[in-house]
């Protein structure tokens, strides 16, 4: 039972301020917390400065009642997991190979068969493993994106941070990997935070939601109260109308203003 | 059959695949270390001398049972060659994985990136004007001139590849301007030469394993001894890195002091087998190539196969080198340019295939 608390944070790129002393209340374990706002609005920084990539100019992360700084790069990254989305390079290494490295977390010369029956049950469990032997720069975005779902999972973690990780997928996939993250964070009773774009989603799979516009917290909460704080519409510069789906669930509608 | 059995199935399905694949690597790199070592025999046949090969290889392995003559020519004269050949490739076809890998560019390796003429202008340096960069090393200058410049030189390469938006032609492109602008300070070194030290200067320029000694293959043994098992200590690191610097650093490799360190390595790598061989253009970048397209780059793989494709480029060229014209050996640097120059323009081509699609 470790939760995620962000108190006073502050950062800038060179003169460009990106957050101003910004605030997140401890995010609860078990449940799967969506972060919303629009462009630029510091999605990816923030998921950096938490996992440690970055550095903050000022401000605490909390993991349970522990400074997350005090931890050395290695531990902390082993407790918050933060897998970028896409492959840069076209380099000549399998899918297997690479969720390989994920198992390994760099440590041990050799793979045992625990290893590899753990990377086959991953690639199997997130739905690509008739991806195994394909070179990762033949993925298509969508199928890079499914692979480092599965290397972000494959290891227990406190904390799992993913960044839009379904901005490349066709629906079936949307539901399929999102439908994942939320099992693996509920059983798991690990901090979830996915950065979405895609409110609807945000708003079935969500339990939490944070709102980030203009370097700041505009709102955090339950879904239905941040999808109808006018702080949405404005941050957005849309005009925004909730309704309910067919199955009762929330639908948000956005109009050019 | 039950969800569970099929789930299970599929999963060994997926692992088995891995395992044909690992245990083939295995086999490969075997394979490849067995014909290196029937092709150093062969080496050691090629020239001068009717000696057979079984009766060569009885005299490599107990060397008591020789006799006078062959003692002399195998393993005084033609064995230091044949392996200096084996190491100097290993060393280049290791410096150029790992340079293609920390660059992230297909085109690098010590020669087309500079580092081969940086060398060689250091040892130039310490040929004609006696010039020691790190006073007070004594006899090994020419080697030490050699290592700090190529240093020097990879410091500038690893300022650009921080710069944002340098993509990999521009690499090469820089690596041209250095490689231009260490022949024109060489050309001027040779200007004021004399003819003794002109002599030395070519065979630099030229490549030759001529002057293969034991000492020399001892030395270049040990720099490879301790630079290989590091860089393969470092291989998960290494190969996260082809995922990407954003992958590799959220794996906890820490990008930048890992590339610092690769290249102090290549650099020493490229430094040592200048200072005793020469200019070897190529080895480097075919030979990583070679081993990429059949293991892949997972580096316990990619690596010893680097080197040891490396070596064969290398001892298939003092083969020919010696076999084209009876009685005479030509510089291997002019070579494996030969061999090496339609390979790279290759390689530039699939490159912009690449990024016309």
């Amino acid at each position: 039972m470790t939760s995620l608390s962000v108190n006073g944070l502050s950062f800038s790129y060179g003169a460009r301020r990106i957050f101003d002393q910004v605030d997140i209340d401890a995010v609860d374990p078990g449940k799967l917390t969506a972060l919303i706002g629009p462009n630029a609005s510091g999605k990816s920084t923030l998921f950096k400065l938490i996992s440690g990539l970055l550095k903050p100019s000022e401000g605490r992360i909390g993991l349970g009642n522990m400074d997350a700084a005090t931890l050395s790069t290695q531990a902390r990254l082993s407790r918050i997991r933060f897998m970028p989305q896409f492959f840069a390079a076209n380099a000549a290494l399998t899918v297997f190979d690479v969720v390989m490295m994920a198992q390994k977390q760099l440590r041990g010369w050799r793979v045992s068969s625990t290893d590899m029956d753990a990377v086959g049950k991953a690639l199997h469990e997130g739905g690509i493993g008739h991806l195994s032997e394909a070179y990762v720069g033949e993925l298509s975005g969508g199928q890079s994106q499914m692979v480092s779902v599965v290397q972000a999972l494959i290891r227990p973690a406190d904390v799992y941070l993913f960044d839009e990780p379904t901005s490349a997928l066709d629906l079936h996939h949307q539901l399929a990997v999102l439908g994942q993250v939320r099992r693996a964070v509920t059983q798991r009773n690990a901090v979830g935070i996915v950065a979405l774009h895609d409110l609807n989603l945000a708003a079935r799979y969500a339990d939490h939601l944070i709102l980030l516009g203009d370097g700041k917290v505009l709102a955090e909460g339950a879904p239905s109260a941040v999808l109808s704080d006018t702080a949405l519409a404005e941050t957005y510069g849309v005009e925004i109308a909730i309704g309910q789906g067919p199955r009762r669930e929330i639908c948000v509608h956005a109009y050019a203003s | 059959m039950t969800d569970q059995a099929f789930d299970d199935a599929k999963v060994d399905g997926i692992v088995r695949g891995y395992r044909r694949r690992s245990a083939k690597r295995v086999a490969l790199v075997t394979c490849a270390a067995a014909i290196l070592a029937v092709m150093v025999v062969l080496d050691v046949i090629t020239g001068p001398a009717e000696l057979g090969f079984w009766r060569t290889v009885e005299v490599i392995l107990t060397p008591a049972n020789a006799t006078p003559k062959e003692t002399v020519i195998i393993w005084d004269l033609r064995l230091p060659v044949a392996l200096m050949a084996v190491v100097v490739g290993a060393m280049l076809g290791v410096a150029g994985a790992e340079m293609q890998t920390i660059l992230n560019n297909p085109l690098a390796e010590p020669f087309t990136l500079g580092l081969a003429p940086a060398a060689s202008f250091g040892a130039a340096l310490a040929i004609v004007l006696g010039w020691s960069v790190i006073p007070g090393v004594g006899g090994i200058f020419v080697t030490v001139n050699a290592f700090v410049i190529a240093m020097l030189t990879s410091l500038v390469l690893f300022a650009f590849t921080r710069l944002r938006g340098v993509t990999t032609e521009a690499m090469v492109l820089v690596g041209i301007a250095i490689f231009f602008t260490f022949n024109a300070l060489l050309a001027f070194m040779q200007y004021g030469a004399s003819e003794l030290q002109l002599a030395q200067l070519i065979f630099w320029q030229l490549g030759s394993l001529a002057r293969a000694t034991w000492p020399k293959v001892g030395i270049c043994v040990v720099v490879l001894g301790v630079l290989l098992p590091y860089f393969l200590s470092r291989s998960w690191s290494l190969t996260a890195l082809r995922m990407g610097e954003e992958k590799a650093a959220s794996l906890g490799v820490n990008v930048s002091l890992l590339r610092l360190l690769v290249l102090a390595g290549v650099s020493l790598l490229t430094a040592v087998s200048v200072a005793f061989v020469g200019a070897i253009a190529f080895v480097g970048l075919v030979g990583p190539h070679i081993a990429r397209m059949i293991v892949g780059e997972d580096q316990r793989g990619f690596l010893p196969l680097s080197a040891l494709a490396g070596a064969m480029i290398l001892s298939g060229t003092s083969i020919a080198s010696k076999a084209i014209t009876p009685g005479v050996v030509y510089p291997i640097g002019m070579i494996t340019s030969l061999i090496g120059i339609p390979f790279f323009v290759s390689l530039i081509l699939a490159q912009r295939k690449r990024h016309w699609q």
